[in-house]
């Protein structure tokens, strides 16, 4: 069988969230930044409207996560959500350069689990402190400065993550795609992920019959999508019977 | 392979919400700190980029939609009312009179500070005196050429010598987010009694609030005597 057909990897739900958040974040960075930085502020013709857009949009900026949360839909996103949260001792030799290409990861590996976390944890504290500095009634000024100072510290702090996961991806073109796409090709997850790679055919087979067979296993759950645990079946059967169509271009 | 891992992810998580909630709480004193020790690099910074760093530093307010922009060579001041000679000054006009300089911290009433601000301008005193203020005159009335904004003083305040018509900061001339190309400066009060953009002086018989004295705001805004607050004095 061929390693480069579609291996499932974010499902629809999870790519709107992505991609709500990431919409989002672009418009939270481009109108604080011309609300703060004095030769932006100077360019900004209505300062009012660019105020009030920076503080409605802060406020939508958690709800996709968690409405992708509570959705019924949201299953996969509140695995990955767990992914994140346990570290394995095994994946962190990969922050070792010298384990780094030895650790066998799981669908994740540290840094993005690093990444996430940190992101998440960033999303309550600029909505806690953009809050202070939007309502300052009941705070005291030093509250309200602090407020200030940790809103522009996490600012500078985000543009530095933000830039570096954009400029990790472009390195990784499958990994990037499948935010797009939905699916890495198989070789991938076998080679970047095998942990994750190993579990999701081991959850095929158990409820596959043929388990010596990865690709009829697939063919098989993709005939049924909503059926078993697996990721296929769960996450996403439409967008992969969709890469499922594709797959005689791809090769 | 049976690690299912430590719930690290969650530990991180909220010690980063906790790193913040402390950073509320100590952010003032730690920002006021950076400041001093970054103030002798960053005067010297003239790409601006220091704008990013999470110090002390202006933020700009306009009570209109955007900043006016009016070009010096368009720029007209008018003081007139209750004077015996009412005139109107050009920007070079203004330029060319005898400078002051103040070297003073400029408060906000938001609780901004910025450190050691340098400013030249003239002294509203030496423009009073140029006009001749009549015995009934008690105050003064400025007005913005954003058409909005308006400001007050008590001539006695007016008088003080920390109280300049202003049109450089920091050896540049003033630029429009600064209320350029002329504003007030008077040191020793919250930054809302500098007028920007200043267009108007007018001498009148009593104290008229302002823009934001209409809103609640203290009339006689000296610094840490008023607002509630209890910031060190900028000028005394």
């Amino acid at each position: 069988m061929s390693r480069t057909q579609p291996f499932p990897r974010f499902d629809r739900l999870e790519r709107a969230v992505h991609w709500s958040n990431a919409t989002l974040f672009f418009v939270l960075i481009a109108t604080g930044a011309s609300l703060k930085v004095g030769s932006l502020a100077t360019l900004v013709a209505n300062r009012a409207l660019v105020r009030s857009i920076h503080v409605y949009v802060g406020l939508l900026l958690p709800v996709p996560l968690l409405l992708g949360i509570v959705a019924p839909a949201g299953r996969q996103l509140r695995r990955d959500l767990g992914r994140f949260n346990r570290w394995t001792r095994e994946e962190q030799r990969w922050w070792s350069p010298r384990t780094h290409h030895d650790a066998r990861l799981g669908k994740f590996n540290p840094g993005q689990k690093l990444n996430a976390v940190f992101t998440g944890a960033a999303i309550v504290v600029m909505l806690m402190t953009g809050s202070i500095m939007r309502w300052p009634g009941p705070f005291s000024d030093s509250w309200r400065t602090g407020a200030t100072f940790v809103h522009d510290s996490t600012w500078l702090v985000l543009l530095v993550v933000i830039t570096g996961h954009i400029v990790i991806a472009l390195r990784d073109f499958d990994s990037m795609r499948s935010m797009v796409r939905g699916w890495v090709p198989e070789s991938w997850a076998r080679r970047e992920r095998p942990l994750w790679w190993a579990e999701i055919v081991t959850a095929r087979g158990a409820s596959a019959a043929a388990v010596g067979d990865v690709a009829a296993g697939v063919q098989q759950r993709l005939g049924e999508p909503g059926a078993g645990a697996s990721e296929v079946a769960v996450g996403d059967g439409v967008e992969a019977r969709a890469g499922d169509g594709r797959r005689g271009r791809d090769l | 392979m049976t690690d299912a891992g430590t719930p690290i992810g969650r530990r991180v998580f909220l010690s980063l919400i906790g790193v913040g909630a402390a950073g509320v709480l100590v952010g003032g004193k730690v920002s006021a700190w950076l400041s001093d020790i970054a103030s002798p690099v960053l005067s010297k910074d003239v790409s601006g980029l220091s704008a990013f760093l999470p110090i002390e530093g202006f933020r700009f307010y306009t009570v209109t939609g955007g900043f006016p922009n009016r070009a010096p060579v368009d720029y007209r001041l008018t003081v007139k009312g209750l004077v015996d000679k009412p005139f109107t000054l050009t920007y070079d006009e203004i330029r060319a009179l005898p400078p002051t300089r103040l070297t003073k911290d400029f408060q906000c009433v938001t609780g901004w500070r910025v450190r050691n601000t340098h400013w030249t301008g003239v002294l509203l005193s030496d423009l009073l005196r140029r006009a001749g203020v009549q015995p009934t005159a008690k105050a003064l009335r400025f007005s913005s050429f954003d058409g909005v904004y308006t400001e007050s003083l008590t001539l006695e305040q007016a008088r003080r010598q920390d109280v300049i018509v202003a049109y450089d900061l920091e050896n540049k001339p003033l630029s429009s987010d600064h209320g350029g190309p002329v504003r007030l400066y008077v040191a020793p009060m919250y930054g809302y009694k500098s007028c920007k953009w200043l267009e108007a002086i007018e001498v009148v018989d009593r104290v008229v609030p302002g823009y934001w004295e209409d809103e609640g705001y203290d009339v006689d805004a000296w610094v840490g005597q008023s607002n509630g607050r209890d910031d060190p004095a900028t000028s005394t």
